[in-house]
Parts: structure tokens; C-alpha cells; sequence
């Protein structure tokens, strides 16, 4: 009765949705302001209908109701409550339930916030909305219905995948869709900006904000995903450019150019149609991510054949969403002129280079991901791309990138000095010099690869904080001025620096990690004593312990340094029983300097001896703490005033006295 | 093909184990060397793993082998030779540098250049097309016109 109550629910949202993308954008045509106003109503019950939707499969899943297919492959009843909720997003059907829900969640939010915006703009920014909507639950209903029912319902549930029974997963799929679903805002407002042919500082004032949001949840989504294959995947390793991991990363790359070149739209009134481009691409790379992690297609051209519906209207989807936006880009983008003027050492230089090093290394990866595919359509022939390459191609032009950065930050608009801008931050340099200088003598075995990193990460890090020390003249003025200064400071600069920083940190904790780690392999009898980079890690014995759905064995490690206890480490081997399938769980003691990583393998000789592999990880947490910190800048962004609600109102009526905020008219 | 597909999802499924202690080489240099190698080598049967951290059966007799050429004498090219030899192309995580592969390495600094030289025209461009208003943006323009002539 709930799930068909769910089902029925999706077919409303269905028919809104149709209503959506037709209704307000034939209004917006025709200059017919009841038909543009359509659009919100319509977007907020849309919403409500999902949210039935949604509460209806939840419901299913947290009583275990096995009649559902989706609940019976899925679920179980021994499973823990969290894994159950997590569980309705743990599959393919459910997850574009979500898809779907968040999608709408966003157009309800153009819908009522968006009340400062010109009525065509809105109106035809909802309608994209609409339709993006539209093809997806159109995609859900007849592909992959959540609501089905098996008959005769089982005793219980298949279970969720062991490896996806894990916090670090639960939350995963959440910000990723969050990130993945708020760049369809960019490209519903590129493509009604391409309808009107018209961009302005309202437009990239209201599109930036989005993508921001968009950026900072793709990259918390992205952090989580990296750091659970750290812990639960075996041996540490926190990325490992796999198709699957490109496929998220491939827009936040350019997600991270859009939210740069956005902000030169607003500012400055030029780059218009590359950032209309942007945001095509930016989302188009959503659609294909979500499709990659779902369909598999990356994995082997026959995942096509395994599953032809799905696979046919994927593909419509997706030439329809990106075919049909660039073919609107091609017709309607030459319109658009550039207007801002600046000398290519500027604020605006810098930001192209942003974007040019960005999007490049996109491109790589996107090429590097697809390569097996397309030489296996041109030659037949089978070819593997994996780390190395991603390591050797792709590294480069984040070098370059951090070199940059801080000569982009410390630029002014239109015309900069290379020189004036050095002195800047020539602090930074010494630093980063002197830092790398160091690690270079004190290494054993003077490889260039931890100095060289670390030394970059100092520059942009201290470069970050060059800026806010010149920007507060630090030295140059009492205490209290400086503190003043750096009070009044727009949140929007506070959060360039704070994420620019955070992009230091990941830099800093991968170099370091990737030079420093130690590791250890053997078989250990209890009693033995594993020296592992300066620590003594004792094996003190396993013990079975039965978990809520799986059989563990936990193993006890005592960790000392110098004589003195450090750490106890209880890494486990799980079995879970439903699934016929075992997962280790490394025993870790995370710290800022480091992590101790024990894995427990496999007894041997009769249970005497167990296969134990030892890790210390130096500085790894500053990976994702870099990631967190620059969610935070993004986020530290996102109040600053020009962004809240009614600031932007504000400035559009006083849009006449300032340039800069005033709608020009691109024709 | 639906047996490959079981053992891709097998192998991606159980993170067990990947260099046993029992495979590692007596001699350090060897081992290490060993190591590198193993990282640059797929796991057939996986999901793109490579030897070095996949638990498949496969992977382990390829991490044997790997070893088996280098107490030969094998130099690192050589293994790497005898390997491809004997497994194709595919087994190749970094793609071989051939006419095949030509375009994919070559992508990354092709596409830098263009779009450089491409950033570079827009930026030096456009000058000329403001320089009508004196450096000034039409908009800039139309608003100091509208100031100067007093509205």
C-alpha cells in the first residue's frame, strides 16, 4: 500500500514535471506572465511529491518490507537501522530516486527564492529544470521502478553490499548527488541565458552561488568516497583513478573552473560564453558520472548490452542534454560580446589560466577514462589505462596550477604587474624555498618528489596568507587596524584564501604520504613485535567476536614509540553470511602527523600465524583535511553579502547607478 | 562472458590480500624493484587493479612471475617485455608509448597549447575592439557619455 502510494506519487511528479517544462517556457516566449508563473507552483508540488515518494521507499525499507523487489535485493532485517536508511540510496533504483528528489529540491528553490529574477529568465531556467526532471522520472517509471513488487515476497533480504555497510559510504551518495544535481542549475540558467541570448552580472550573480554550493558538496562527496577507500578498501591507498572515481572527479574540475570564471562574468562582464560553455560541460559531465557509476558503460561497452532499455535511453539522455545545449551554445553564443577590457597579466589573466589548467587536466582525465573504450571502437584493440598514466599526465598541470595560483590571487583586475605582484608575496617564496631546501638535505635518499611537493604546498598555502597579511597591512599599520581590516574583509575573500589554503593542505598531506610512507608485510605468531617506521607494533592475538550481520575476527596490536604506548589497534576480518563475503576493516590511530595502519590477512599454519601488513602513514589526514578546509572556504564564500537573499534584490534596483551590476543586453 | 563478469565482481569483492608474505624476495633491491613493476601491471581479472593491490589468484601467479624473470636477471624492460609478450597490451596500466596510444599522451600538452594560444588571441584581441570607447566597455561608455553630456 506504501510503495504503491510512492509509485503513484512519482506519476504525479512525472505529469508535473511535463507541465513544467512546457508551460512556463511557451509563457516566457510569448510574453504571457500567468504561464511563466507557473513554473513555481508547479517545482514546489513537484517537490512535495517527491518527498512522498521518497518517505514511501524509506518507509519500505526501515520495516523490511520484502514484497518491494528493490527492499528484497537490497536489505535485511538483521541489517543495522543506518544501513537500512542508507540502503534505499545503496542501489540503482533508489539512487535516482534521489537523483530526482534533490533535483526538484533545487528547482523549489529557484522557485522560491527566485522571486528577485526577471520573470523570463526564471521561467525558462524552471522549465529546464522541468525537463532535465521529466526525462529522469520518465527514465525511473519505465527502467527502473523502485515501487515493484516481487511475489511471492521472500522471508528476507538479500543484504546490501558488505563493503557499502560503512558510515563513510552511507553519506557518500548523498553529496555527491548534491553536487552532481545543483550543476544543473548552472546549466538550466546557461541554457535559458542562451533562450534569451542575453548574460549578465545578475546572471552570474545568481548562477555562482549554485555552483558553489554544487562545488563545495562535490567536493565533501568526493573527500568521503576517498577517504572510505582509505580505510575499508585494504591497503591505504586514497585514490586510485578508477572510472568510477573519475567520474565524480571529471566535474568538480570544471565545476572548480566555472565558480573562477564566474566570478569574472560578474566582475568584470566578459567571459560570458565560455562560462555559458562551462556549466554546459560542467553538468553534461554529471549526467555522464552518474550514468558511469550506475550503468557500468565505462567498464565494458557490453554493460550496454546487459541491460539494452536502460542503455538506449541513457544515451538518448544524454545526446539530447548535450547535444542539445551545445547545439544552442553554437547557435546562440557568437551573439554574446565580450566587454571588460584587461592586459593578459591581470586578475582576469590568472583566471583564464585557472581555467585553461583546469579544464585541460579534465580533458585528460576524460580521455585517459574513455581511451580503452574508443581504441576498442577504432581497432579493436584492448588497451588498459590506469594510475601511472593518470599520475604522469595529470600531476603536471596541477604543478603548474599551484605555481600560479598565488601570483593570480595577489593580481588586480584589468592590469597587473608581475613584479609588484611578486613582492607580494616573495615572503611565500623564501618560505617554500627554504622549506623544500631543507627536506631536501635531511632526506636519505634526496628523491625530488616530497621536497619538491611539499615546498609547492608551502608556497600556496603562505601565499595564501602573504595575501591576507598585505591585504590587513600587517607590519605596516598598528595591531588594531590590522585586526580591523581583516574583520572587514568581504567573506568572499576570506573564502579564496581559506580554500586556496585547503588546496595547500591535500597538496601538502599527498606528497608527503606518497614519499614517506612505511610499510611492513609478514606472518606474525602472537608475541611478535613489527618495527615499522620508528614504531614497535606488538601482535597481541586475534579473538571471534559476531557482529550484528557478519562474523568478525578482531585482532589486538599494541603500538609503542620509544618505549611508550602510542596506540592499540584492532583491525578486523569480517565475514558477512547473507552475502557470502568477506571484508577487512584496517585498525587504524589517526593522528595530524600520522596514521598506523594495520591490516589483518589470512591465518596460516593452522590459525599459529596470521599475514599482517603494517603501514605509517605520515601527514595522510591533510589530504582530506586540505578537502575539508576548502569546502569551507567555498562555504565562508557563499555568505558573503553580495550572495544572501534580497542583497541581490537590493543591487538590482539600484542596478542603474552601477555599471557593473547592470543588465546589458548582449544583442 | 557472464563468467568473466563473475569474476570481476568476485575480485572486486574481497579485498583480501595482495603481496603475501610468502612471495616477497629475499633480497631488498629485488623486492623493491619488484614492487614498482607490480604497480604497473593490471590484474586481468579485475577491475582496474593492479597486481600490486589485487587479491585474485591471477595476480598472485603474475606477481610470481614478475619476480621469477628478475632473480633470472631479467632487467625491469625485459620483465615488462616478457610479460606484454605473453598477456597483451592490456596488461599495461600506463599505455605503451606507440602510434596507437600517440594521441592519448599527447592529448594533454596538444590541448594546453591550443587553448593557451587560443586565451592568448582573445586577450591581445581585444584592445582593438574597445579601444573605440578608449579602453572603456560599451556599457562604461554609454554611462560616461550619459554623465559628461549631463543626461
Amino acid at each position: 500500500m506504501i510503495a504503491e502510494l510512492g509509485h503513484f506519487a512519482v506519476i504525479i511528479a512525472f505529469v508535473l514535471a511535463i507541465g513544467q517544462s512546457t508551460v512556463p517556457l511557451i509563457g516566457a516566449q510569448k510574453g504571457w506572465i500567468d504561464w511563466m508563473r507557473l513554473g513555481t507552483p508547479a517545482a514546489i508540488a513537484q517537490l512535495l511529491a517527491l518527498v512522498v515518494a521518497f518517505a514511501a521507499l524509506t518507509y519500505s525499507f526501515v520495516i523490511s518490507d520484502f514484497s518491494v523487489r528493490v527492499v528484497a535485493a537490497n536489505s535485511n532485517s538483521l541489517k543495522p537501522m543506518l544501513y537500512k536508511v542508507a540502503g534505499v540510496w545503496g542501489n540503482h533504483e533508489g539512487s535516482m530516486l534521489l537523483w530526482v528528489l534533490i533535483l526538484a529540491l533545487f528547482g523549489a528553490m529557484v522557485a522560491a527564492f527566485g522571486g528577485n529574477l526577471p520573470p523570463g529568465l526564471k521561467a525558462r531556467a524552471l522549465a529546464v529544470q522541468g525537463m532535465i526532471g521529466a526525462a529522469f522520472l520518465a527514465f525511473i517509471l519505465w527502467t527502473s521502478n523502485p515501487f515493484w513488487r516481487l511475489f511471492p515476497a521472500p522471508p528476507d533480504g538479500n543484504d546490501l553490499n558488505p563493503l557499502l555497510q560503512d558510515p563513510g559510504l552511507a553519506f557518500h551518495p548523498p553529496f555527491l548527488y548534491l553536487g552532481y544535481v545543483g550543476l544543473s542549475m548552472s546549466y538550466s540558467f546557461a541554457i535559458a541565458a542562451l533562450i534569451e541570448g542575453r548574460v549578465d552580472a545578475a546572471w552570474a550573480r545568481w548562477v555562482r552561488p549554485w555552483t558553489l554550493l554544487a562545488w563545495i558538496n562535490l567536493t565533501l562527496g568526493i573527500a568521503l568516497g576517498s577517504w572510505w577507500a582509505y580505510y575499508e578498501l585494504g591497503w591505504g591507498g586514497w585514490w586510485f583513478w578508477d572510472p568510477v572515481e573519475n567520474a565524480s572527479f571529471m566535474p568538480w574540475l570544471i565545476s572548480a573552473a566555472l565558480l573562477h570564471s564566474a566570478i569574472v562574468v560578474e566582475k568584470r562582464n566578459t567571459l560570458k560564453s565560455w562560462t555559458i560553455l562551462l556549466s554546459i560541460f560542467a553538468f553534461s559531465l554529471s549526467l555522464i558520472g552518474t550514468f558511469i557509476v550506475r550503468s557500468g558503460v565505462i567498464t565494458s561497452v557490453h554493460a550496454f548490452a546487459s541491460d539494452p532499455t536502460r542503455g538506449v535511453f541513457i544515451l538518448g539522455m544524454l545526446v539530447v542534454a548535450i547535444g542539445g545545449g551545445l547545439a544552442l551554445y553554437a547557435w546562440r553564443a557568437p551573439k554574446m560580446r565580450a566587454e571588460g577590457v584587461f592586459a593578459p597579466v591581470s586578475r582576469e589573466g590568472g583566471l583564464i589560466l585557472n581555467n585553461l589548467l583546469l579544464t585541460v587536466a579534465c580533458a585528460v582525465v576524460f580521455l585517459g577514462t574513455l581511451a580503452p573504450l574508443f581504441r576498442e571502437m577504432i581497432d579493436g584493440s584492448k588497451i588498459s589505462v590506469g594510475a601511472p598514466f593518470f599520475d604522469l599526465s595529470f600531476t603536471p598541470f596541477m604543478i603548474l596550477l599551484a605555481i600560479a595560483l598565488p601570483f593570480g590571487a595577489v593580481m588586480p583586475w584589468k592590469r597587473g604587474h608581475l613584479g609588484k605582484a611578486w613582492r607580494k608575496i616573495m615572503i611565500a617564496a623564501a618560505i617554500a624555498f627554504l622549506v623544500g631546501a631543507l627536506l631536501w638535505g635531511l632526506a636519505e635518499d634526496r628523491s625530488p618528489f616530497a621536497p619538491i611537493g611539499i615546498a609547492l604546498a608551502a608556497w600556496v598555502v603562505f601565499g595564501a596568507l602573504a595575501d591576507l597579511a598585505e591585504r590587513s597591512k600587517l607590519g605596516r599599520a598598528s595591531i588594531g587596524e590590522t585586526i580591523r581590516r581583516l574583520i572587514n574583509l568581504p567573506r568572499a575573500d576570506w573564502g579564496k584564501s581559506i580554500a586556496h589554503m585547503g588546496f595547500g593542505f591535500t597538496i601538502f598531506g599527498i606528497s608527503a604520504v606518497s614519499a614517506w610512507e612505511t610499510e611492513d608485510i609478514r606472518l606474525a605468531k602472537v608475541g611478535d613485535v613489527i618495527e615499522v617506521g620508528g614504531y614497535e607494533i606488538t601482535f597481541d592475538g586475534v579473538r571471534g567476536v559476531p557482529g550484528p550481520n557478519y562474523n568478525a575476527d578482531i585482532g589486538r596490536f599494541t603500538a609503542m614509540k620509544n618505549g611508550k604506548l602510542e596506540a592499540l589497534l584492532f583491525p578486523e576480518k569480517r565475514f558477512y553470511q547473507v552475502q557470502q563475503m568477506p571484508t577487512t576493516e584496517a585498525g587504524i590511530h589517526s593522528g595530524l602527523t600520522r596514521d598506523l595502519y594495520v591490516v589483518l590477512g589470512d591465518p596460516a599454519d593452522g590459525g599459529k600465524q596470521w599475514a599482517v601488513r603494517s603501514y605509517v602513514k605520515p601527514w595522510a589526514n591533510w589530504i582530506w583535511l586540505g578537502a575539508l578546509v576548502m569546502a569551507l572556504g567555498g562555504l565562508v564564500s557563499l555568505t558573503d553579502r553580495r550572495y544572501r537573499v534580497g542583497a541581490v534584490a537590493k543591487a538590482q534596483k539600484r542596478a542603474p547607478a552601477t555599471p557593473s551590476a547592470a543588465a546589458t543586453p548582449a544583442e | 562472458m557472464r563468467f568473466l563478469y563473475i569474476i570481476l565482481a568476485l575480485s572486486f569483492a574481497a579485498p583480501v590480500y595482495a603481496v603475501e608474505p610468502a612471495e616477497i624476495l629475499d633480497d631488498p633491491a629485488l623486492e623493491t624493484r619488484a614492487r614498482q613493476l607490480s604497480k604497473e601491471l593490471r590484474c586481468l581479472v579485475c577491475r582496474n587493479e593492479s597486481i600490486d593491490d589485487s587479491s585474485a589468484s591471477l595476480a598472485k601467479d603474475l606477481r610470481l612471475l614478475v619476480r621469477e624473470r628478475l632473480v633470472a636477471g631479467d632487467s625491469d624492460d625485459e620483465t615488462m617485455a616478457y610479460i606484454v609478450d605473453r598477456y597483451g597490451e592490456f596488461v599495461l596500466l600506463r599505455p605503451a608509448m606507440n602510434a596507437g596510444n600517440l594521441a592519448l599522451w599527447l592529448s594533454g600538452p596538444i590541448l594546453l597549447i591550443i587553448g593557451g594560444a587560443t586565451a592568448f588571441v582573445f586577450m591581445r584581441r581585444k584592445p582593438s575592439v574597445a579601444s573605440a570607447h578608449g579602453g572603456l566597455s560599451n556599457e562604461e561608455a554609454e554611462r560616461l557619455k550619459e554623465l559628461t553630456e549631463g543626461k
